[in-house]
């Protein structure tokens, strides 16, 4: 019993990595623009499909930064469409993210097919506290883990992260010091692809992606987020590691067709319990 | 400083639109090297559109705009960035130099020295004008543009700020083109000053002289009792 719950709490921080990455997209574009990127969880799915693609021409270590950085480009493309004409508002942008994701099934569908794809990862299995996992989760926390410290440096104390974060902030005072505002929401939007293709890079290894992982995902990640109010990475990972653990606990003990109904609702149960211990008028980012 | 053949700031037959809606109409003013001009009038006047399209946020429909140097601007209304610390306000004002040595402002504003950590969104509002005007000047500005200095704030904060700005002026040469409700504040303060009606400029002159004036004492100054219609 004992071993088999080291391995079930390690294959769940690895999910709830993925989780917490996509979550992370989701905030690294609403800190800068207020807008709830729908397209999230596509960014992952168009990361894992571009990553197996060339991973039949390229080497590991090289095929998977490759197919991050395409999609950080697609990520800038989404921000185009959504955000680059002045004057959207954040709601508007929403309902154009939405459509863009649905727009994504035909692409994805047309150029990789229907089928669930996969790749290779890091082979084989380590035994840690007597139980088995799978080596490749490591690589994805071991990943994770300062991905999220690089974001919490970059935000917090480097001039373009506060300059990112003054956009979402006030966006008028912004453009008043003279911060071009939609470029840095393009940026954050590049940011989000990024983040999101590496979510699905990581995780695709360990459990197959279809067209339409990304409802999984999105609903997981957005869920970390809002736990941070969707603009702290840090509660963002909390927030996805206990998602992921919980997913992993209930289908190794339970029942793993309701594994993501009763994450959610422990997430429910968290936000509810948060809001009311603090009046929601004092729940600032930081 | 810089030295210039020019004005610092010189605004020529300036027209910026709201869609149909014209706001200001062939306006015209200059503010000099190191000057400290006015510029009153009332709400709606077009005061804040003029600001705005200084500093580049508005684009003029017709006529033009040129700023002979660094111009910062201090919005109406304070517009901190509520959410980031005093600290990390005055460092996002230097964004544009890519100046980040906020120890100037600190020697020039002491009082914010004491809650450089603290949430500006927190502060009361006599502070975070003091923030706003020391994001500002993060710039290194030539000229600086404020946008309701006194509004809101307590007749003690205006004085505080006021002798900031006369220390800014003497000291570092710093121009200021000052928005005011308050006329009798702006005019003590300022040497030459612009009255702004509907979008038109009405009367310009010196502080002396416009003070004098019947058009300006009356509609500014309280010179009489509003009449009962
Ligand atoms: N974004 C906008 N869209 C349409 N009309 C606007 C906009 N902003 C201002 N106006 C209009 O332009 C005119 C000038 O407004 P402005 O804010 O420049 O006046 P102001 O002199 O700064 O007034 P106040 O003393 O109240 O600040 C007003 O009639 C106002 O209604
Ligand atoms: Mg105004």
């Amino acid at each position: 019993m004992a071993n088999e719950l080291a391995g079930y709490v390690i294959t769940g921080l690895g999910t709830g990595c993925g989780f917490a990455l996509v979550g992370s997209g989701l905030v690294a574009i609403y800190r800068v623009t207020r807008v709830v990127n729908f397209a999230q969880g596509t960014f992952a799915v168009i990361g894992a499909m571009c990553a197996s693609s060339l991973l039949s021409v390229l080497p590991h270590g090289i095929a998977e930064p490759l197919a991050v950085l395409a999609v950080a480009l697609v990520g800038l493309l989404v921000g185009f469409v959504a955000i680059g004409r002045p004057g959207t508002t954040p709601q508007a942008a929403l309902i154009v993210t939405l459509g863009l994701a649905i727009f994504a099934y035909a692409v994805v569908v047309l150029v990789w097919g229907d089928q669930p794809r996969s790749f290779a990862g890091v082979p084989g299995a380590v035994t840690v506290l007597d139980g088995r996992v799978q080596s490749h989760y490591l690589l994805v926390i071991g990943v994770t883990v300062p991905v999220f410290a690089g974001m919490a440096l970059f935000f917090g104390h480097t001039d373009l992260g506060r300059a990112l974060t003054a956009c979402a902030s006030n966006p008028y005072a912004a453009r008043v010091i003279g911060i071009d505002v939609r470029r840095m929401g393009l940026l954050a939007f590049a940011i989000g692809g990024a983040l999101g293709a590496l979510a699905g890079v990581l995780l695709t290894p360990v459990q197959q992606i279809t067209f339409d992982s990304d409802v999984t995902l999105i609903v997981n990640g957005f869920a970390a987020a809002v736990l941070g109010g969707l603009t702290r990475p840090a509660v963002t990972l909390a927030g996805g590691l206990l998602l992921g653990v919980t997913q992993a606990l209930v289908a190794g003990y339970g029942n793993a067709a309701h594994q993501t109904e009763i994450a959610l609702g422990l997430m429910l149960a968290v936000m509810i319990g948060r809001a009311a211990r603090r009046p929601a008028a004092l729940e600032e980012p930081t | 400083m810089i030295r210039t053949s020019g004005p610092l700031v010189e605004v020529a037959e300036l027209t910026v639109r709201y869609g149909a809606a014209t706001a200001l109409d062939r306006v015209s003013l200059t503010v000099g090297v190191g000057e400290l001009v006015a510029l009153v009038g009332p709400n709606g006047a077009g005061k804040s559109t003029l600001v705005d399209t200084l500093s580049g946020i508005l684009v003029p429909a017709s006529g033009s705009v040129t700023v002979r140097g660094r111009l910062a601007h201090v919005p109406e209304g304070r517009q901190v960035f509520g959410d980031l610390s005093v600290e990390d306000n005055l460092r996002l004002g230097g964004w544009r130099i890519g100046e980040r040595d906020t120890a100037a402002v600190y020697a020039v504003l002491p009082a914010l020295t004491e809650l450089r950590r603290r949430r500006a969104g927190l502060l009361s509002g006599g502070e975070q004008q003091m923030v706003a005007v020391g994001r500002a000047l993060m710039s290194r500005p030539d000229v600086l543009v404020i946008d309701e200095l006194s509004l809101g704030l307590a007749p003690l904060v205006v004085a505080d700020l006021v002798r900031h700005l006369r220390e800014l002026n003497a000291w570092r040469g710093v121009a200021v083109l000052l928005i005011e409700q308050n006329a009798r504040l702006a005019l003590d303060l300022c040497s030459r000053a612009y009255v702004l009606e509907a979008g038109r400029i009405v009367a310009e002159g010196t502080s002396a002289e416009l003070a004098a004036s019947s058009l300006v004492s009356d509609a500014y100054l309280g010179g009489v009792v509003v009449d009962g219609e």
